[in-house]
């Protein structure tokens, strides 16, 4: 077995703090899960399949990604911001270090096909990307909403020589993507690997996601320590599954004085009903394997979650993050379509960095943190955000948003 | 007091046949219109009754269900409307089991549920997503108010688990016969025979096979070494290829059903 790596970690069976997390599948896929479970753990404790990984994460994926301080930013703050730069990561994300992690394990347990769900695509277009890496099958399912909406990278799986599968049931979203994956799963196991996107679902997923994000903090807090002597006085990150996140967390989970704040996405506003906020504003249930936050009405049906960020539009949320809210280790608030399209702008002016909306959700929380420990503590506060993902996908929204595209100005006709 | 699973497959082992257990969801087309179907499935001669609690997420699901299942709570089923469906089928004398996701059953409450149902005359509950080493209170529950815990095996389930499982099961043991979801097959499963006798092999409950059975001819089959052959998905077809007739729905699916008996019959 693996070592518990914090006082947070989950128990073997997959259960943080008793409750939250385990693995409430169809008996088909335990078998599979359980051997998934065993091939985690026989891998973590392998140093050439770590150092494989390590490898592959450096040489093809560029980590450790950069800490930037955000000079500008932060004067406009006035306190100092960091940024953890995955969103110079191949294919713009902290999620091509999940899959090429689930990926290598794949290879290692001699399947040759791999399957996963999408929501705006970006868990996709990393997941072709991983399996044309390693040359193995890839199929890809997607909610046909999604598949509208985010037709650039449904192209980019294409070109990858992934299948993508548009998925109408339900609410054809991710949710019932990721539905439709354990049901080709359930038909496909021996041969098959499910390379889950986010840090939720059954056990060993939230714990095995964490262990191949886990170097986003890793590193961070190495070179947060080398650059500055000290700890930040705050971490943050955005949470929809949650894999970034608990990247970013793990490493700073028993540094105490660390305060870590997680945002959710608030939507058109908690209060409207329309949001995604499920820590916040969901109540305990099972979904997609796990005990965790759901968004449920009275009968447990699953409710539909709305967010202008694709990436964050889930009605559940990983179980590690459950019980870190339910211990107060971590603090999640909501923040608004609103706020973290201002946060996008403002990064975008002061910085020349246009986030993913996702990240954008912690920008903006991230700076009201900041300006609330600058006032405790005054300008040395350090807040270090995770900037998950790079904003290149979500310029039609942001388009749509601002009205931009449009010239500022013309030069008239000569006459 | 309610009838048993116990009882039907007593009297089907008697009669030197399997039994026919069969499914629909609760509020397909409507509350009023599945109690219908169901009464004309017992009438046509169903041993025992799954309602199935119609589930946002069922990934244990093929489409046929799923569509049923869906149109059932956009129609606005509601957990109380299963307990009503289940006091009416059982009413009948039909013992009558519930079929739920386990979301559904932890929302309403496990001890409340459980409550319930037994007072609706239910018989218990079938767990496609819920498997014993997760249903600690649901167990508690179920053995408190005497209700059936009928957990699923299925042909990847290691020797270890087959024991724990049936172990755990009061009622009859739910054997999935194909690696896959809900769903009409044309051929039956290779893996079910084996599934079966590896099954028996760790109790004396009762052994049903579901998951892809929609013939006679296939029940007949399937018959010939499980002791309750179930049937699901081809009951729901029918519902939903008579969508704009329901009385001539009602005549096909006793149809189906007394073809379904005819098989059980033959084995």
């Amino acid at each position: 077995m693996s070592q518990r790596v914090s006082q947070y970690d989950a128990d073997d069976r997959g259960y943080y703090g008793g409750t939250w997390g385990g693995r409430f599948m169809p008996e088909a896929l335990v078998a599979a899960l359980d051997e998934l479970t065993q091939a985690w753990h026989d891998a973590m404790a392998d140093p050439a399949f770590v150092a494989e990984f390590e490898a592959i994460c450096r040489d093809y994926a560029g980590t450790p990604s950069r800490l930037y301080h955000a000079e500008r930013l932060s004067q406009q703050v006035g306190a100092r911001i960091l940024l953890k730069r995955e969103d110079l990561n191949h294919t713009g994300a902290h999620k091509i270090r999940n899959v090429l992690g689930q990926a290598l394990l794949t290879r290692r347990m001699g399947k040759q096909r791999v399957i996963a769900e999408t929501g705006a695509g970006q868990h996709g277009v990393a997941s072709a990307t991983a399996a044309a890496y390693f040359g193995l099958d890839c199929t890809v399912y997607m909610g046909s909403v999604d598949t509208r909406r985010q037709a650039l990278n449904v192209a980019r799986m294409n070109l990858l020589g992934a299948k993508v599968v548009a998925v109408d049931s339900g609410s054809a979203t991710l949710k019932d993507a990721i539905n439709e994956a354990l049901r080709d799963w359930v038909a496909s196991v021996d041969h098959t690997a499910y390379l889950f996107g986010t840090a939720a679902g059954p056990h060993p997923f939230p714990s095995m996601v964490r262990d191949f994000t886990r170097g986003i903090g890793d590193e961070a807090r190495a070179q947060v320590l080398e650059q500055y002597g000290a700890l930040p006085d705050a971490i943050a990150a955005c949470v929809g599954g949650g894999s970034n996140a608990i990247g970013l967390f793990t490493a700073f989970l028993d540094d105490e004085d660390v305060r870590i704040f997680g945002f959710e996405p608030g939507g058109d506003g908690v209060e409207t009903g329309r949001h995604a906020a499920t820590i916040h504003a969901g109540e305990a249930g099972v979904l997609h394997g796990a005990r965790t936050y759901v968004l449920q009405d009275e009968d447990g049906q699953t409710v539909e979650s709305h967010s202008i960020s694709a990436g964050l539009d889930y009605p559940g949320v990983g179980p590690q993050h459950a019980h870190l809210a339910q211990t107060g280790r971590a603090t999640y608030r909501p923040i608004t379509d609103t706020q973290a399209m201002d946060a996008l702008a403002l990064l975008a002016r002061t910085e020349g960095i246009i986030p993913a909306i996702e990240s954008a959700h912690a920008v903006a929380g991230a700076i009201d943190v900041a300006r609330e420990l600058a006032a405790e503590k005054g300008p040395g506060a350090t807040v270090l955000i995770n900037l998950s993902g790079r904003g290149d996908k979500d310029m039609g929204t942001a388009t749509e948003w601002f009205k931009l595209g449009q010239p500022d100005d013309e030069t008239g006709e000569p006459e | 007091m309610s009838a048993t699973t116990a009882t039907a497959f007593e009297t089907a082992r008697a009669e030197g046949r399997a039994a026919l257990v069969g499914y629909l969801p609760a509020g397909y087309p409507s509350v009023e219109g599945s109690i219908e179907a169901m009464l004309a499935m017992v009438d046509a001669g169903c041993d025992v009754i799954e309602v199935g609690l119609p589930y946002s997420d069922p990934v244990m699901d093929g489409p046929t269900i799923q569509a049923a299942a869906q149109a059932a709570l956009e129609a606005g089923t509601r957990t109380s409307d299963v307990m009503r469906v289940v006091e009416a089928v059982a009413a009948t004398g039909t013992p009558t089991v519930v079929m739920t996701y386990w979301n559904p059953v932890e929302r309403y409450g496990v001890e409340r549920f459980a409550a319930d149902l037994a007072a609706a005359g239910g018989a218990g509950l079938i767990t496609p997503d819920l498997t014993p080493d997760s249903a600690r209170e649901w167990i508690d529950a179920a053995d408190a108010h005497g209700l059936d815990k009928v957990f699923l095996v299925a042909p990847s389930s290691t020797e270890d688990r087959v024991a724990m499982t049936t172990a755990a099961c009061r009622g009859f043991v739910y054997a999935t016969a194909v690696m896959g979801v809900t769903g009409a097959r044309t051929t039956t499963s290779d893996l079910a025979g084996p599934l079966v006798a590896r099954t028996k092999a760790t109790t004396d409950l009762p052994v049903c096979v579901g998951l892809g059975v929609s013939t006679g001819d296939q029940a007949a089959e399937v018959a010939s070494y499980a002791d309750g052959v179930i049937v699901g998905s081809a009951f729901v077809r029918t519902l939903l290829d008579h969508a704009d007739d329901p009385a001539a729905g009602l005549s096909a699916l006793r149809a189906l059903t007394e073809d379904l008996a005819g098989g059980v019959r033959r084995a």
